[in-house]
């Protein structure tokens, strides 16, 4: 149990008090433009999380290269280039070999490439000096921590819908209000993985 | 003259008509996550903005060069390359802004306003329209930027202070001094000072007779040029 505690604490970190959407303001495109309807929402943060993996496991072994070369401020240009590949590579083969995977997740991959959320993630597990497996499971959990502000916001967005809004907020500002609710809701957990793992 | 006329409004539009922030709702990270403060907001604004005129430029001047294909992949290198050098200026000349700035500095890459211009304007056009066209968009997402860095900070913490000026020391003081509002320069401060500046900013639109702003799921996004035409037709569900 010891020996799994700086693992939850991170994973849960990453979904509850470090919100990437809701306290770190990444991935907010997706967050306001795909949360329409809880399906997509789901099939979005669904395909995120499995990008964000994916890249976390392919560019930790390539910035140790650049780190031993002493080429790290190629950093960005190499990354963004890797998850741009990687983006098409994931596309292409899910097409061929698993078509179903493919209908519910495909038409989001392309426009995860520039999502700032899996830059984010990359470049932040460099900045907090995590090995491999915290890494991993940091991008795990932000991913996580995507799909359950994906899933709120939709359901909050699907009964606002039928509600009476004034006019001047109708559209955008109404959703931004709301999600500065529900980003509210989430500060109730601030303090919570650090008094849960002291 | 005509050129000229053209090339004013090419630079004006990005101010208000159509503030890249504001009006066509890009760059929404970088605009909530660093407008804690006036200081930290500015220096966004104009790092973002000095990679989006010199990006323009190089994209211009390369269109005739790049397979239209590959174009999108060109463009991101093109981009990448700048943010990397102007991170490298930031930590060299600015390092106190740099912390502030953190993970959103290299992030200036998968800013939507510059892949968006790039495609939108830069990939098409002269090199001069492009590089007034990026002047333009620059300033227009500075002054966003501003905008929700001051109502944050001036409520937030009841005081404005930016360290080149006066010496570090608080500007004044508002009539919040003691008592900031502090949810101001928290998370949901930023989604609710936004909605409300994209509320009057679709006032204005509508006294002028456009329409609101709104957030189409993919048709702003850069890599909707990337998608198939049956993944086109099932984003807009």
């Amino acid at each position: 149990m010891t020996a799994l505690k700086p693992f939850l604490s991170i994973l849960l970190m990453a979904i509850l008090t470090q919100n990437f959407v809701l306290s770190k303001f990444l991935g907010i495109c997706p967050f306001l433009g795909v949360s329409k309807k809880t399906k997509t929402a789901t099939g979005m943060s669904l395909a995120v999380i499995f990008v964000m993996v994916l890249s976390t496991a392919v560019t930790y072994p390539i910035n140790t290269l650049l780190v031993k070369h002493e080429l790290e401020y190629l950093q960005t240009i190499v990354f963004i280039l890797v998850i741009a590949a990687l983006v098409q590579l994931v596309e292409i083969v899910l097409k061929k070999y698993m078509p179903p995977l493919y209908n519910s997740l495909g038409i989001y991959l392309p426009l995860i490439t520039t999502n700032c959320a899996v830059l984010g993630v990359v470049l932040l597990n460099i900045d907090n000096g995590y090995g491999f497996a915290q890494s991993m499971v940091n991008s795990l959990g932000a991913g996580i921590g995507f799909l359950v502000a994906m899933v709120m916001f939709s359901g909050v967005r699907e009964r606002m819908e039928s509600s009476d809004i004034p006019e001047s907020l109708k559209g955008l500002p109404i959703t931004l209000v709301a999600a500065a609710l529900v980003s509210m809701s989430f500060l109730g957990f601030a303090g919570l993985v650090e008094n849960l793992f002291a | 003259m005509a050129e000229k006329k053209s090339l004013g409004k090419e630079l004006t539009k990005g101010f208000l008509d159509e503030n890249p922030v504001l009006r066509l709702v890009l760059g929404t990270c970088p605009t909530l996550a660093v407008s804690t403060s006036v200081e930290s907001a500015v220096g966004m604004g104009l790092a973002a903005s000095i990679v989006l005129i010199c990006s323009n430029i190089a994209i211009s001047a390369l269109r005739k060069v790049i397979p239209s294909k590959v174009r999108i992949p060109a463009y991101i290198v093109v981009i990448a390359s700048f943010v990397t050098i102007v991170q490298m200026l930031v930590k060299a000349f600015a390092p106190s802004l740099d912390e502030q700035l953190g993970v959103y500095l290299p992030l200036i890459v998968v800013n939507c306003i510059i892949l968006g211009r790039a495609e939108a304007f830069a990939g098409k056009n002269s090199v001069l329209a492009s590089a007034v066209d990026g002047l333009g968009m620059g300033i227009g997402f500075t002054i966003a930027l501003f905008l929700m860095g001051f109502i944050r900070e001036f409520f937030g913490t009841g005081t404005i202070t930016i360290s080149l000026i006066n010496g570090g020391q608080p500007l004044w003081n508002s009539v919040f001094g003691e008592n900031p509002i502090l949810i101001f320069i928290l998370a949901p401060g930023g989604f609710f000072v936004f909605g409300m500046l994209i509320m009057l900013a679709n006032k204005i639109a509508e006294k002028k007779g456009k329409e609101k702003a709104q957030l189409h799921s993919c048709k702003a996004c850069p890599m909707f040029a990337t998608c198939t035409a049956a993944e086109k037709e099932d984003c807009d569900r």
